[in-house]
This record gives C-alpha cells, sequence and structure tokens, in this order.
C-alpha cells in the first residue's frame, strides 16, 4: 500500500515537471515573445515598482480589515431579523429581505458612485466626504446582503429540535438563538464565509474609481510613467499571494468537515 | 401544590396537525411522587400529549394546568412554566457543540442566574449520583447512545422540575444500553419523582408505574394499576394492543 502510494507521487511529480517544461519551451520559443516579456514582465520595471506597490496595498488591506469586521457584525444582525419568528416581527423580517434583495442585485461600482461621489455633493453638513469612509460603506452594506443569506443558512441548518431541548429547559427564544443555534450555526457556515471574504479582498480595488490610491490605482500610474504593463502583473501577484492562502486554508476547513460529519455519522 | 398533592391536571385537551386530529379529549391527573406510563402505538398520541404539556405544541382546546395553574390560559409566562417541567426526548437532543458539564449547566446559569462555580457544583453532584462523573469534559458525539439520553436526563434534572416528563427515552438505543437508562429512571421514580412516562417497554412499566394509561386514537382509552391494565385490560382495543406487544416479545 504504502510503496504504491509513493509510487503514484513520484509519477506524479515527474509528469508534472515534463509538463510544465513543454508548455515553458512553447511559449518562449513563441514568435513575439520577446515582446511580451519586455512589456509584462520587465524586471527594470518589477524591481522600481513592487516597493511603492506593497505600499499602496495597504489601502487594500485596511479597507479589507475593518469591512470584514462589520461586515461579520451587520450581517448576522440581518441574518437574525430575518428568521425572528411570529407575526409582531413581519414588517422587520421584510425590511431585511428587502435590504437583502437590493443589495445582492445591485453592481458594486455602481453603489460605490452613488454613495462615494453621489453622497458627498450633497454637501450636508457633517456627513463625511473622504472616499474612504464611503468605500467601507458600500462594500458592507453589499457584502452583508450575501454574507447574513450564508448566516441563515447555517442558522436553519441547526436541527428545530435543538431549539426545542433549549426552550424546554426555559431558555428564551434569543437565549436559545445566542447559546444553542448561532454557535453550531456560525461553525458551520466558516468555509462559505472565506469564500466570500477571498471576493471581497479583491472588490477593494473599487475604492480607487473614487480617487484613493491603493494597488489597482498605484498600477495605472506606474503604467503611464513606463509605459509598460509589468505593474499591472505586480499588482496581480500581489493579489494572489494574499489569495491563494485562504483558498487553501477554506478547502482545508471543508474536507475537515466532510471527515468530521463522516465520523459521527449523521447521527444527528 | 394544591390539595391532595396534585402536579398535574389534564382537562379536555384537543390537538390537531392541520386536518389531522391527534388528540381528541384527553383528561389526565397526576399526583405528586405519582409515576403514570403511556402506552399505545405509535401516533396514538403520546409523544405530542407530551409536548403539549411542556407547551412545546399550542393546544386547541382543553387546560393544562401544573400546580394549580392554568398553564394554557392566555397570557401565561410560557419560559416560566418551562423551568417546572422538565422534558427528556427519544433523540437526546444534547448540545453537540458543549461538553457534558456545559449541557447540563447551561440552563440553571442562563435561566436560574446561578454562578458557574455553584451550577458546576451542583452538576457535578447529579453526573457523580448517576456514574458519569468521569465523562464531564466529552462532549457527546464521544459518548454512548445510553450515556447521552442519562446526560440528557440530568440536564432535565438540574433545573429541579417539579414534574418530569419522558418520551419513549429509550426507543433509539441499541438493547443492551436500554437497562442503564431504565436504572436511572427507576432511582428518580424510588426518589420521589412526579413523572409521565411514555414508553413501549411493557415490563419496565409494570415495574414502574403507579398507573397506566393505555392511548388510542387520541384519548385515553383506559387507564389504572399496571396490574389490572396490563394483565386484565377491559377495552378490546387494549387487548388487541398487548397480544401484539406479547407476539413481539416486548412483555
Amino acid at each position: 500500500m504504502r510503496g504504491s502510494r509513493r509510487r503514484s507521487v513520484a509519477i506524479a511529480a515527474v509528469s508534472s515537471v515534463a509538463f510544465l517544461a513543454i508548455i515553458g519551451v512553447a511559449i518562449v520559443n513563441a514568435p513575439g515573445w520577446p515582446r511580451v516579456r519586455d512589456s509584462f514582465f520587465n524586471a527594470e520595471v518589477f524591481a522600481a515598482s513592487w516597493p511603492v506597490m506593497l505600499q499602496s496595498f495597504g489601502v487594500n488591506v485596511q479597507l479589507f480589515l475593518i469591512a470584514e469586521v462589520l461586515i461579520l457584525g451587520w450581517a448576522l444582525v440581518v441574518a437574525v431579523l430575518r428568521s425572528t419568528p411570529g407575526p409582531v416581527f413581519f414588517p422587520i423580517r421584510v425590511l431585511a429581505m428587502i435590504y437583502v434583495d437590493v443589495f445582492r442585485a445591485l453592481p458594486g461600482i455602481l453603489v460605490i458612485f452613488i454613495l462615494g461621489f453621489g453622497v458627498p455633493a450633497l454637501r450636508l453638513p457633517g456627513v463625511p466626504r473622504d472616499p474612504f469612509f464611503w468605500a467601507v460603506v458600500a462594500l458592507v452594506l453589499l457584502y452583508s446582503a450575501y454574507v447574513s443569506e450564508v448566516y441563515r443558512a447555517g442558522i436553519e441548518s441547526v436541527h428545530p429540535s435543538q431549539t426545542a431541548a433549549a426552550r424546554s429547559l426555559g431558555l428564551g427564544q434569543l437565549q436559545a438563538l445566542r447559546f444553542v443555534v448561532l454557535p453550531q450555526a456560525v461553525r458551520r457556515v466558516i468555509p462559505p464565509l472565506l469564500n466570500d471574504f477571498i471576493g471581497l479582498q479583491k472588490d477593494t480595488v473599487l475604492v480607487s474609481f473614487l480617487g484613493t490610491v491603493d494597488l489597482f490605482n498605484r498600477a495605472q500610474i506606474r503604467q503611464s510613467a513606463t509605459f509598460n504593463y509589468t505593474p499591472y502583473l505586480v499588482a496581480a501577484l500581489i493579489f494572489l499571494v494574499l489569495t491563494i492562502p485562504l483558498a487553501r486554508l477554506t478547502d482545508w476547513l471543508v474536507a475537515r468537515d466532510a471527515r468530521q460529519r463522516a465520523v459521527t455519522g449523521g447521527v444527528r | 401544590m394544591t390539595a391532595g398533592g396534585e402536579v398535574l391536571r389534564i382537562e379536555g385537551l384537543h390537538k390537531s396537525f392541520g386536518s389531522l386530529e391527534v388528540l381528541r379529549g384527553i383528561d389526565l391527573t397526576v399526583a405528586a411522587h405519582e409515576v403514570v406510563c403511556l402506552i399505545g402505538s405509535s401516533g396514538s398520541g403520546k409523544s405530542t400529549l407530551l409536548r403539549c404539556i411542556n407547551l412545546i405544541e399550542p393546544i386547541d382546546a382543553g387546560r393544562v394546568v401544573v400546580e394549580g395553574e392554568d398553564i394554557t390560559a392566555p397570557g401565561v409566562e410560557v419560559d416560566r412554566i418551562r423551568r417546572k417541567i422538565g422534558i427528556v426526548f427519544q433523540a437526546f437532543n444534547l448540545f453537540p457543540h458543549m461538553t457534558v458539564l456545559g449541557n447540563v449547566t447551561l440552563a440553571p446559569r442562563k435561566v436560574l442566574g446561578k454562578t458557574r462555580a455553584e451550577a458546576d457544583d451542583e452538576a457535578a453532584a447529579l453526573l457523580q449520583r448517576f456514574g458519569l462523573a468521569d465523562k464531564r469534559r466529552e462532549y457527546p458525539d464521544r459518548l454512548s447512545g445510553g450515556q447521552q439520553q442519562r446526560v440528557a436526563i440530568i440536564r432535565a434534572l438540574a433545573m429541579r422540575p417539579s414534574l418530569l416528563l419522558l418520551d419513549e427515552v429509550t426507543s433509539a438505543l441499541d438493547p443492551e444500553l436500554v437497562a442503564e437508562v431504565l436504572d436511572v429512571i427507576r432511582e428518580l421514580a424510588a426518589g420521589g419523582m412526579t413523572m409521565v412516562i411514555a414508553t413501549h417497554e411493557m415490563s419496565f412499566a409494570r415495574d414502574i408505574a403507579h398507573r397506566v394509561g393505555f392511548l388510542d386514537g387520541g384519548r385515553i382509552l383506559e387507564q389504572g394499576p399496571p396490574s389490572e391494565i396490563l394483565s386484565a385490560p377491559k377495552e378490546p382495543r387494549t387487548r388487541q394492543f398487548l397480544q401484539r406487544v406479547i407476539q413481539a416479545g416486548r412483555l
């Protein structure tokens, strides 16, 4: 068993190296490769660009971190409001539903423009005009609509008998939600939540349309200054380095979840 | 407690799910320290009756009176009533994300406002009494079915209920695990706990019950001491039911 496994790993490694080598040789020998190399993979431009670009990337990271925390909180509120039982809360459920419907339907760039250009143009006293602020607001509104649905799926995946058990012990509706349902629900939706956050990381570049110099805007500036496209490749590389580990982590969590479910055998 | 030490009185209880009438006029009185076993085929309404007593299911007509208070009257604070009535389910329904100790102490802490130390001590004493002291740090999925069900019973006991409802608590267990759960219930009966037990374990009912009620088609067709109901039933339906149980080798 063990030997055959080692053998398949060796075969996979050799075949991958050979495959990549063939592709590499084919590309490098293709007509026009020198021109592609000079404008996309220019070593000098790369060396000159990446430090300042990494610095601009700080804006994206900041935006991502602030928005993420706010989304986790606000989306949970929306999800809980949508799951409130009883006829008294009907209007609240409808409001939450309309919110989710609207912000899932709108293109992100539209919301960013309306909030980032439109609201400051009103010149209302006390209303911030900082584009970064409005980018945070737009991303939180947009992504909370998705994330609240993820939460809600988690809440609904917890069997009603859990709530019944909690209520039968005298816990109130909110206590049952807080101590019994939500801890189980949140644990189950961590992989899809991470998935949404990969999307959020990428969409932080939308702030550049409001004139803030983030990674994307910096890449554009560098491109115009050097007449070379390497800065875009640098930007792409920076996003890859950040996003791929998160994607692998998500996969690992999903696999672990499946293993655990197999062990418990779906008793519950 | 009212005169005569009556803990539970049910009068003319009706309950329907849609067009299906599950309970059709239940009358039942349970005195303090009394153990009443409800028997009857699946679908006869045993579980629904217990769920109605604990207000998990709203009732359509009739009254449920617990310790002299009409708990089915409009405006009654449901959570306060449920503290007095414990229920244990067929499927255990332990909280999988909490340890045994967490399961047992949640309600005493959050509902009765006990401190963690206080709740932990009481839970430890209960776990000790029912032979689960070494399992307190385990999560439910690390326990056998019998152990899980014992924890579920202890979780209900931790609220010090004046009435305990047991809903076919051994039906989901492997045969060799049934005894340990029944032993716990026997000990509770010996300690004077007032209980209403829905069960398919006829010999257990004969041992433990002060009174057995046979449910059929949403009514309590007959009730009385176990020797009478299980050995010499008057109603043909009861006789027929017991005949089938004997054939299945469960009596």
